[in-house]
């Protein structure tokens, strides 16, 4: 043992805290594990219904489905470019993984949304909170997964319900910063109107800020949705399925095609998603004129129906 | 104007921008100025000690330049920005001391603000724009759209009801703001520099509509503005505000006769006199010149300091002018001084800008005699007069 130098203080002084972190976990696994597996439940309801549903679509109906819900959102061109992003997923063979992939990845969705929106709500109000919540923020999305991932499973198990999990905790801090800043950038004007006109607090939110903050809102999700994405071939190492799985295997394999063709399926199911929800963030802030039932497959059907019915005295043409 | 017509009456509001008001209260109290309350906490005094009172119905300008404080001062009415200290009511409603659901109901239903940068919603449509003040009350959506849409007829946009607001050049979008107000049917009108964002042409039509709107509806405006010509324009009567005090209030023709201080005078200076002034402002009145005309003529000195003698009958009203010189002394009766009258004398109306007497008053030799609007005589304008007055400017 060498003597007490300043110089280099921290030969006696250190934190244990990979020792504390340990004995932290033990006990929480002793003691806590019921109250974790409880939390899988919502998780497990929510990611079999969705499965359930898509893996049941024949991918034919699936690809028309969301080639109009394409033309619905942003036009002739979107529908067309979903049907050919869907259906070279099915091409090269792997339509049934990129079904369990898209139902992990809107699960994970549909829970970020369910808890970073309010987050962000909450953290656009009040500095304080934003405060705390942000180095959290930080942590979720710089520490390695693996160093979750480990824990995650002695508390959770393995299986696709701690593989949305650890999704949801990588993907979740974009929607909560983006939140927060598009309702913190909403014009100052625009809030003053509103307090003028005699807003309360819940009005101020819902009618001004919200809306105003809903092209932001949207880049978070569409965020939220690509690393979600990226994520799930990471959570594969704990067993959960899909095309992650596929570019784990084909790895482990040294099976160079089976790799290829599960990645290929990630980057086409990415594509598909990010233009989908920017086409969504673009309308919300789109300067068309019409309602959205006047555009698209639905306006289309309408138009049909009410030329259907005759010469109704339908002064409405479309300009 | 009598008390009873007072809607809205302004004491002693101060307004401290800072952590710690209630020092900078205290040394206001003790007679502090505030470049000294500055210098000793950091605080900045936005409003200093303001007083004033409005009328119903009267278009009341708040001017002053950037950082007077006007903007400050109008925020404070409504209590978006809360007073320090001091008394606003409403009607005789103290608004300072109201509780958060009382002043929605104020903000909501008594007073409406347009602002410079219009602050429309771009993601409403023009009528659904217009109708945000009733939304907010919670007016059912059949009645707050012909609500809103009669609004907008009145501010002349009926028809684009349907577009969003990126789609209407400024003017049309600052109408939008002005029917998103009138919709709510406030009491007071809160204008923050409405039109100074709307370049000179589109600024000066929008005045005349505001005129046109207030004689329509009789509604109480408080506009604020650092325009000098646009609250003559439009101002019935203006408070100045320099460094957060008011510093004067009149009408313009008050302030510009009468300023309080050499700031106002300064402001004043650049201002076209002849604008402001109307003949009956300067008209000069001279019993000397007068001749009564009732049937028969009344007794008068023909002096030599009144060239022109104005006939008058028993209402005042002007009959005709006679060169006292011709009467040379005699006392004649009527149809002498008939005879003796010039022909197709010209007169002026009282409540017409110098501006526009301007050619007329040089023409014709006499003093040009004022009239009121029922054909009163109310006094001459010289030659000599109108020169004097516009010098002075």
């Amino acid at each position: 043992m060498s003597e007490f130098s300043l110089l280099d203080p921290f030969q006696f002084l250190n934190v244990p805290l990979g020792e504390w972190v340990e004995a932290i976990l033990n006990y929480l696994v002793q003691n806590f594990r019921g109250f974790f597996r409880a939390i899988r439940w919502p998780i497990d309801q929510v990611l079999d219904g969705i499965e359930y549903v898509l893996q049941s679509i024949p991918p034919l109906i699936g690809i028309i489905l969301s080639s109009l819900l394409g033309w619905q959102l942003a036009g002739k061109k979107m529908g067309i470019f979903c049907a050919i992003t869907l259906f070279s997923l099915g091409l090269i063979g792997v339509w049934s993984e990129s079904m369990t992939t898209l139902s992990l990845v809107l699960t994970s969705l549909f829970f970020c949304t369910l808890f970073g929106i309010p987050m962000g709500i909450i953290c656009a109000r009040s500095d304080r909170v934003e405060r705390v919540i942000r180095p959290i923020l930080d942590a979720m999305q710089t520490l390695p997964a693996f160093v979750y991932l480990v824990p995650v499973v002695m508390l959770f198990g393995i299986g696709n319900v701690p593989g949305v999990l650890v999704t949801i905790i990588f993907a979740l801090p974009p929607l909560v910063r983006l939140t927060n800043l598009g309702i913190r950038q909403v014009p100052a004007d625009k809030v003053e109107a509103g307090r003028a006109f005699g807003c309360t607090p819940r009005q101020m939110l819902f009618k001004v800020q919200l809306p105003l903050a809903t092209p932001t809102i949207m880049a978070g999700v569409n965020q939220t949705l690509m690393l979600s994405l990226s994520m799930v071939v990471i959570a594969s190492m704990i067993s959960v399925g899909g095309l992650g799985q596929m570019v784990l295997r084909g790895i482990g394999r040294l099976d160079m095609g089976l790799a290829t063709v599960g990645g290929a399926g990630l980057v086409l199911l990415a594509i598909f998603l990010d233009r989908l929800t920017q086409a969504m963030g673009e309308r919300s802030n789109a300067d068309n004129t019409l309602h959205w039932y006047e555009t698209g497959p639905v306006g289309f059907f309408v138009r049909l129906s009410r030329s259907a019915k005759g010469q109704q005295p339908v002064a409405k043409t479309d300009p | 104007m009598t008390d009873s017509n007072e809607i809205l009456s302004i004491k002693n509001i101060y307004k401290v921008f800072g952590e710690d008001p209630d020092t900078a209260m205290e040394m206001l109290n003790n007679g502090a100025e505030k470049d000294e309350v500055f210098d000793k906490t950091g605080q900045t005094v936005g409003v200093f000690d303001a007083s004033f009172s409005v009328q119903k119905g009267e278009i009341f300008v708040i001017m002053g330049l950037s950082g007077s404080g006007k903007s400050t001062m109008v925020r404070l009415l409504n209590r978006l920005i809360e007073p320090t200290s001091g008394s606003i009511k409403l009607n005789g409603l103290e608004l300072t001391g109201l509780s958060d659901a009382e002043l929605l109901d104020v903000r909501r239903q008594e007073m409406s603000m347009v602002f410079q940068s219009f602050a429309l919603m771009p993601h409403m449509t023009v009528l659904e724009n217009a109708a945000f003040g009733l939304e907010i009350s919670g007016v059912a959506e059949q009645e707050r759209h012909s609500r809103a849409a009669e609004a907008l007829s009145q501010v002349g946009l009926g028809e684009h009801g349907s577009s969003y607001p990126h789609q209407l050049s400024g003017g049309m979008q600052q109408r939008v703001g002005l029917a998103r107000a009138l919709a709510n049917d406030p009491t007071i009108l809160l204008m923050d520099e409405a039109f100074s964002a709307l370049d000179p042409l589109i600024r000066y039509e929008m005045q005349g509509e505001l005129i046109r709107l207030q004689q329509e509806q009789e509604r109480t405006i408080i506009f604020i503005s650092h325009d000098l010509d646009e609250a003559i324009r439009i101002g019935d009567r203006i408070a100045i505000m320099e460094g957060g005090r008011v510093v004067q209030i009149g009408t313009p023709e008050e302030i510009l006769r009468n300023p309080a201080d050499d700031y106002v005078e300064t402001f004043f200076k650049g201002v076209d006199v002849s604008k402001i002034l109307k003949a009956g402002d300067i008209a000069e009145h001279n019993p000397a010149s007068l001749i009564k005309v009732n049937g028969s003529v009344h007794p008068f000195e023909a002096s030599e300091i009144c060239p022109y003698g104005y006939l008058v009958n028993e209402q005042n009203q002007l009959q005709g002018i006679v060169p006292t010189g011709d009467i040379a002394g005699q006392s004649p009766d009527l149809s002498t001084l008939q005879g003796l009258q010039i022909d197709r004398h010209e007169s002026i109306y009282s409540d017409t800008p110098l501006h526009e007497v301007l050619r007329k008053v040089a023409e014709v030799p006499y003093p040009i005699p004022v009239v009121d609007r029922c054909g009163a005589f109310r006094g001459t304008i010289s030659k000599n007069l109108l020169l004097e007055t516009l010098s002075h400017g």
